[in-house]
């Protein structure tokens, strides 16, 4: 069933970073058209994709900008082709209108965002976790979002697996949420055997039926199947119709894209724990800055103090679920995260304990001891 | 009753979403024109409406397809039609991707998807619908209002210079590029064939008439008032020589600017995926 570009991969273990085992991931997941802007700490994926892409038969296309590389992937999706972009901060912020087109019109499409320091072009080569609001609320209007953080090298090619399969589950843009440390370590990639991959396929309806309403997740037709099919970012009836005038038509529109992936929250939430069994306090963490956490949860269970760590491998939507659980579990919840506090605002939400930023800026991640200290001030 | 009877029965009608006419444009507006002639090239070249993909951007202009031809149609975001449509081309180089949309879609907020797209090549056929204003929120100044013009965003006069589309995107590197009017319907619609028929990326840019919005303000005030101006002062691009910069300021030129054969796009990156894919051909 897999290529034989596939096939040759099998197996094998190589030395990569994570921007690089991204994009293998997508080749994996199917993925065969890819159109992006240069830009650190992002490169390397399109690198990687322009390289590697044409021998696994699919296309690569380097457009004028990150507007346009958002369009492109989305006119390629309704083409039948299985399409993502890369980019980091100043091109996600360039690409959030065309998000909220993909988002409107239900297009499948996977979003790389390389996190770097910002705003505006800010530390160019350096990571940070800046965006995780943006990722959530960065185009205009109501909608919900699905947006994973890796935080290694083979989790970054399994993630990227995951953002095409739940893309295309949940007929939606997932934004695969990385930032530049995770993006840029250099780790062990093992590659699983292809066909032992799943890979959720596109729902396609071979009659004229309804493609935007009817069903909470309506099948697609794409583009030559002779239906003739509209897609417009227009508010829609669901036969793809526009109806900007109708209260009743919108609500219905808006209400069911946000829901598919509202209730849907138990099927798409993952989430990593340690030592929550037996705990008097909590760190929450995800993407880089959980590293140096769950290795401060270590220290910390070392001198004593009973500590366990919740790692968000979905950040959006939120896990909120088994983040109310734990937080009423603890006295205190520590969130380590490479910002002035963005997650820590969502987890706060969740809970009625104290929530304390470890934060940290400016293009270096946490130290273990950074970390320790910062708790160890706040357990006495 | 008779009317609509009538209506129903003629030809072109299959190429059209009937359920939604009448169309939405002011009485005197040349996008109806344009669709009509449109149609009956699609008609006359025998093209299968299941063959055509149209891609349009925000504006009256972009109306002309979307909603009323009844073919796949992708309506983008404002400027992106021709974004969005490349990465159709690229998965559907078998069918015909046309973008229809405005001056300020396509030469003011999309103008750098345009030049891009022209230097590419791609075998896009872009009708670029002029009518020198943004028409649909009201009559602001765009990239092609002529200097001077009071508009409401210009109420002083223009003070900016106008885009000389055409000669842009031939410079660019398109195949073809030509400038019609919705006064020269019979030419248009040749146009229209040459540019379909060309690989590569094809263009032509219709001046048309926006009455509401444009005419009435520049004492044009009837549809036909703007059509007679075009009918008066166009010149054809092969006498242009004859005539000085100041002499042209106020003419439209109109004709065919270029017509080659440059390599196209999408031909080029699958023949470059043949040549590394081997077995492993996805699409």
């Amino acid at each position: 069933m897999s290529s034989d570009y596939l096939n040759s991969l099998s197996g094998k273990t190589l030395f990569v970073q994570g921007d690089e085992a991204a994009a293998y991931g997508a080749l994996f997941a199917g993925c065969n058209f890819f159109a992006g802007y240069p830009i650190t700490p992002a490169s390397e994926v399109a690198e990687l994709m322009a390289r590697e892409l044409p021998k696994n038969g699919g296309y690569y296309i380097q457009m004028e900008d990150e507007i346009a590389s958002m369009g492109a992937i989305v006119g390629a999706a309704w083409s039948g082709a299985k399409s993502m972009t890369a980019t980091s901060g100043p091109g996600f912020s360039l690409m959030q209108e065309n998000i909220g087109y993909a988002c409107m019109t239900e297009t499948p499409c996977v979003i790389v965002n390389v996190q770097r320091s910002g705003p505006s072009t800010g530390q160019a080569t350096k990571g940070a976790q800046g965006d995780m609001i943006q990722a959530r609320w960065g185009t205009h209007g109501d909608h919900e979002i699905i947006a994973l953080s890796p935080n290694s090298t083979q989790e970054s090619f399994e993630l990227m697996i995951e953002s095409f399969n739940l893309s295309e589950k949940y007929r939606t843009p997932v934004i695969f949420l990385t930032d530049g440390e995770i993006g840029h370590i250099r780790e062990k990639l093992v590659f699983p055997e292809p066909d032992k991959v799943f890979i959720q396929q596109r729902r396609i309806s071979e009659n004229k039926v309804d493609i935007f309403g009817g069903e909470r997740i309506p099948p697609m037709i794409e583009f030559g199947q002779g239906h003739k099919i509209h897609v417009t970012g227009s508010t829609h009836k669901s036969n793809g119709m526009r109806d900007v005038s109708t209260q009743s038509v919108h609500d219905t529109l808006i209400r069911r894209i946000y829901e598919k992936i509202d209730l849907n929250r138990d099927d798409i939430v993952k989430y990593g724990t340690n030592f929550t069994d037996d705990m008097d306090y909590l760190v929450i963490s995800y993407g880089a800055s959980s590293r140096p956490a769950l290795g401060a949860v270590h220290n910390l269970r070392n001198q004593g103090i009973k500590i366990g760590m919740l790692r968000l491998i979905t950040i959006w939507p939120f896990a909120n679920k088994i983040t109310k659980e734990l937080c009423s579990k603890v006295k205190k919840v520590f969130v380590p995260e490479m910002n002035l506090g963005q997650m820590s605002r969502e987890i706060e939400r969740f809970t009625s304990n104290p929530v304390v930023k470890i934060s940290k800026i400016g293009g270096v991640s946490h130290t273990i001891d950074e970390i320790v200290n910062e708790i160890k001030k706040n357990v006495v | 009753m008779t009317n609509q009877i009538e209506i129903h029965k003629h030809r072109h009608l299959k190429y059209l979403r009937t359920e939604i006419l009448p169309t939405a444009f002011c009485p005197g507006c040349g996008c109806g024109t344009i669709l009509n002639i449109f149609v009956n090239v699609i008609d006359e070249m025998g093209i299968d409406p299941n063959d055509l993909i149209a891609v349009t951007g925000i504006g009256c202009s972009s109306w002309i397809p979307s909603p009323y031809l009844a073919v796949d149609t992708l309506h983008t975001t404002h400027g992106r039609a021709i974004a969005f449509a490349t990465g159709v081309k690229v998965m559907k180089p078998e069918k015909h991707v046309v973008v229809i949309a405005g001056d300020g879609d396509l030469s003011g907020i999309g103008g750098n998807h345009l030049i891009h797209a022209a230097r590419r090549n791609i075998d896009l056929k872009v009708f670029l619908v002029n009518n020198f204003i943004y028409g649909m929120t009201g009559g602001q100044v765009s990239p092609t209002t002529p200097k001077d013009t009071e508009t409401t965003t210009t109420p002083y006069g223009n003070s900016e210079q106008p885009f000389k589309i055409t000669e842009l995107v031939a410079a660019a590197g398109a195949n073809y590029a030509a400038r019609w009017t919705t006064y020269h319907i019979f030419k248009l619609k040749k146009a229209m064939k040459e540019a379909i028929e060309k690989k590569g990326f094809s263009f032509i840019e219709i001046i048309s008439q926006c009455p509401t919005s444009y005419g009435r303000r520049i004492g044009q005030k009837e549809g036909i008032d703007q059509l007679m101006h075009f009918k008066q002062n166009t010149i054809d691009v092969k006498n242009k020589d004859k005539y000085s910069e100041e002499g042209l300021e106020n003419k439209i030129v109109v004709g065919k600017f270029v017509e080659r054969n440059r390599p196209e796009f999408v031909e080029g990156l699958r023949k470059t995926n043949l040549k590394f894919a081997g077995n492993n051909v996805l699409v």
